[in-house]
């Protein structure tokens, strides 16, 4: 067992981090831990929790801001904000089902890996809503950018660099985002039997219409037919309104049916948290492309791989899941190799994992950027070392 | 003498000025290097014309490839290289030295391609912000960041400033609706980040791309998205007898759920300079907001409906809702008009800070009594959603010292910005212009740390140096820069 260090407030972190310095040691950043299988097995002396660095620093519904210390869990957030009808719009998924792993998803980890869901074909990333950041770099100093007012281009974009890095730049201590109203009423549109070709076809459409969709996926097997989903979210009237809309842009004699309620949570909740695809025993990934390329692609996968697999994102998104063997990881890198876009591998047994780049191999020039921009913030090679190995972010290794 | 220094140009590199432009030339045989005085003079300065300066020379390459071998000869011969859009930054961010050579994105001007079922459309950075909502109308569809330049200004100068608009609202800004880039790096190698899906393993070099003001690379092309335009829209007129309470307005209408595309703010000044000028028939009050709410015609009524319950529970002195295409125009005539207006009565400063829109009547109030401390008048005319002030102070050009003044005015209403919480800058960028007010925003340690990720792609500190970055904070890494 790995020391387990828990500290509560900015400067003890700072410390830490000046320790790890001073006695060339290096850190695994954790706090829910519901994500560690995201990215390579991370080899550190210590583990630093920010499970006590947590609660809401700054709450403004009428400025539409959150602040929370990067430990506070998701739940706090999402409770806070739904008492004053808000929420964060980008929906993270929560990796609970596909890894089994126990605890309470944080904000800080939602960052880390820039973690998103159905609703970022509409409202952005996790990356687009968050505003602000501080956290300790690699010389244990506190580094500030952003704030936390929605437009500012003050100075280079550390925030953005900050979303998606995995700790690997500096530890986070607080985390700054733009929040936005949660609807009055949310319902879907499920056409049932569209062919993959006919859903990404359906989907563009409905993503072209000035009808405002905020979840657009198409699961192919659903119970011994294809379900296409298209998700619209307003005012009453004005659901109504726009389910017409799309039924008749859409639909010509297909089944059609209206979701609503708490079957209607569920239905995206299993979508985003991707709860059909945990069989520990398999591979997952997941492959974000343009949303045109995903009809040939999902059949190269299902060739060679004979993967499961959805799309969310109206097709820019594929989860794919099939047998834990390094010829299929293999095959999915290959396919990749003609087309734009990236995948990753979610879920893997080690073996696999410490055979195969996890993320997407970058070309060479960014790769070289990104391991720099590394060496510069953590010069000592202190946070969680190995997670990005296989981006030659450790210097090659 | 104004109060913003640009560091003495390089001797030694004036001295090879013929060596330099022969290099260019031979770098670009089939596009001409600009080096006459009468010609590189067009160049010497951006919106923020009260500073100017003339390059050593001009080159305006076609694609990628020739950026690419003007950036490698740069590169090899040591030579500062200022990227410039259309030259309408307000802040000096294409503002050249006499050292340097400015990479004009005039002839970058090709529409590459609109893909319209996958939402995007791929441009050369050269092209107009409208001309991207022009390519893609016929077909319905819209490039969603609309700064008020947007006729003149250039992608380019977008993605170097993050350049927002008055609909962020609902859409974000630049960085929000931008998918890719190609880029060519100080060193003249080119690479590309993001593409035609979304998001990227790694780090977010795009979005650290975006608003850094040519400090990184210069973007060559761009793959923006692109939205389906909305079924119509229609603003609401409210104005009332206390700013104080056009802010609670504000907040109002946000925590009630709807999340209008735009609100702005204009203060008595600009009310009736604006209504003069384009006669557009605002009502006499203390302060105005325009609130425009999207979708079909019943959509609109209903939002425009709850808006005016919200705003008739503060006892507006004016409610103007409008019903038709005329009565819209009518709404948002005086708005639209508002820089032009001002600039008949006087020469003018435009800030952009940022401040938390739970903070707005305050800083209204503290701006209004530090017009007073200087003797100096100011109009406030903002995006009120989004907090992002665009305070005008009005001075004098031809009178002596007048523009020190308001430079003096602004630097503490950015300071009083930066107190309440928010930043010296939302859309126009950093520049010349609030490059030693940094400090104010950020410790040296936070600089530091932006400083060092430019190390990162530009080592040698030849992209558009002495912007952005104090210059005494900044003033070693641009000396140890090579100068074979």
């Amino acid at each position: 067992m790995t020391e387990i260090l828990s500290p509560d407030n900015e400067q003890a972190v700072s410390q830490i981090i000046l320790d790890c310095k001073a006695n060339n040691q290096s850190v695994k950043i954790t706090s829910g831990g519901t994500r560690s299988g995201l990215g390579g097995t991370v080899q550190a002396t210590k583990t630093l929790s920010l499970k006590s660095l947590s609660g809401i620093t700054l709450y403004e519904p009428a400025a539409l801001t959150l602040v929370a210390k990067s430990g506070t869990t998701y739940k706090e957030i999402q409770t806070t904000l739904a008492a004053e009808g808000q929420r964060l719009a980008f929906e993270p998924m929560d990796h609970r089902s596909i890894y089994t792993s126990q605890g309470e998803p944080t904000i800080g980890g939602i960052v880390a890996g820039n973690i998103s869901g159905s609703r970022r074909i509409q409202s952005g990333a996790c990356r687009d809503a968050f505003i602000g950041v501080r956290y300790i770099c690699g010389h244990g100093e506190v580094v500030k950018n952003g704030g936390r007012v929605m437009k500012n281009v003050t100075g280079l974009d550390l925030v953005k660099l900050m979303a998606g890095s995995y700790g690997t730049l500096g530890v986070m201590t607080e985390v700054s985002f733009k929040v936005l109203p949660a609807p009055e009423r949310q319902a879907t549109l499920l056409i049932a039997g569209l062919s993959v070709e006919q859903a990404v076809n359906a989907m563009s459409k409905a993503l072209g219409s000035p009808f405002e969709v905020t979840g657009v996926a198409h699961l192919p097997n659903n119970q011994d037919t294809s379900h296409t989903l298209l998700r619209v979210e307003g005012f009453d009237s004005q659901v109504t309104y726009r389910l017409d809309k799309l039924r008749a842009l859409l639909v010509t004699n297909q089944d059609v049916k209206i979701i609503e309620g708490s079957k209607h949570e569920d239905l995206w909740q299993t979508i985003r948290n991707v709860d059909i695809y945990n069989d520990q025993a398999k591979q997952l990934w997941r492959i974000s492309v343009k949303p045109s390329d995903a009809v040939i692609i999902a059949q190269q996968l299902r060739e060679k791989t004979n993967a499961d697999l959805y799309f969310d994102w109206g097709g820019g998104l594929i989860w794919a899941q099939m047998d834990d063997q390094l010829t299929n990881a293999q095959s999915v890198r290959q396919i990749m190799t003609g087309f734009g876009g990236f995948a990753t591998l979610v879920r893997a047994s080690a073996t696999t994992k410490s055979k195969i780049s996890v993320f997407q191999p970058q070309a060479s020039g960014v790769a070289k950027l990104s391991a720099l921009i590394r060496q510069k913030s953590d010069p000592s090679g202190i946070f969680n070392p190995n997670l990005l190995t296989s981006m030659n972010l450790n210097g090659g290794g | 003498m104004s109060t913003i220094i640009m560091p003495e140009p390089d001797l030694a590199i004036l001295d090879r000025r013929d060596e330099i432009i022969a290099a260019l030339e031979r770098a670009l045989p089939e596009n001409n290097v600009i080096s006459e005085l009468a010609e590189t003079i067009a160049y010497e300065c951006d919106g923020l014309s009260a500073y100017r300066c003339p390059p050593l020379a001009v080159v305006l390459p076609r694609n990628t490839q020739e950026v690419a071998a003007i950036m490698r000869t740069c590169y090899e011969l040591g030579v500062p290289v200022v990227p410039r859009g259309a030259g309408t930054s307000l802040a000096g961010g294409a503002l050249p030295t006499a050292d340097s050579i400015i990479l004009g994105t005039a002839r970058l001007n090709q529409h590459l391609d609109i893909d319209i079922p996958n939402r995007f459309i791929r441009v050369q950075t050269g092209v107009t912000n409208l001309s991207v909502t022009g390519a893609v109308e016929d077909q319905n569809f819209f490039y969603a960041p609309d700064p008020s330049s947007q006729l003149a200004c250039a992608i380019a100068g977008n993605i170097a400033m993050n350049s927002g608009g008055a609909h962020c609202l609902k859409y974000g800004v630049t960085t929000n609706n931008l998918m890719g880039v190609t880029l060519v790096q100080a060193d003249g190698e080119i690479i590309t980040l993001g593409g035609e899906h979304l998001d990227t393993d790694g780090y977010d070099l795009l979005g650290l791309i975006c608003g850094s003001e040519g400090q990184l690379g210069i973007v060559t092309e761009a793959v923006l998205r692109i939205l389906p335009k909305p079924e119509g829209a229609r603003p609401i007129l409210i104005g009332f007898d206390e700013p104080e309470t056009a802010g609670q307005c504000v907040a109002d209408i946000i925590k009630s759920g709807i999340l209008p595309v735009a609100i702005e703010y204009m203060d008595r000044l600009i009310i009736q300079v604006t209504d003069k000028f384009s006669g557009a028939g605002y009502p006499d009050v203390e302060a105005l907001l325009i609130v425009e709410v999207e979708g079909s015609e019943a959509e609109i009524d209903q939002q425009l409906e709850k808006i005016s319950a919200i705003a008739n529970k503060l006892n507006p002195a004016a409610l103007r809702q409008s019903h038709s295409e005329e009565e819209s125009a009518m709404i948002w005539k005086g708005r639209k008009s508002a820089f032009g207006a001002v600039g008949q009565l006087n020469d003018y400063m435009c800030l952009d800070g940022t401040v938390p829109v739970s903070k707005l009547s305050d800083v209204l109030k503290a701006i209004g009594e530090l017009s007073k401390k200087h003797d100096m008048q100011v109009g406030n005319v903002f995006h009120a959603g989004d907090g992002n002030m665009h305070p005008l102070i009005l001075y004098d050009a031809n009178k002596l010292g007048d523009l020190e003044r308001a430079e003096a005015f602004g630097a503490d209403i950015l300071r009083l910005c930066v107190e309440v919480g928010g930043c010296l800058t939302g859309e126009h960028g950093v520049g010349i212009e609030k490059r030693d007010l940094m400090g104010v925003q950020y410790t040296g340690t936070d600089l530091e740390a932006q400083m060092s990720v430019k190390d990162c792609f530009d080592p040698n500190w030849l992209l558009n140096p002495a912007k952005v970055f104090p210059l005494a904070l900044s003033a070693a890494r641009r000396n140890r820069a090579v100068r074979p």
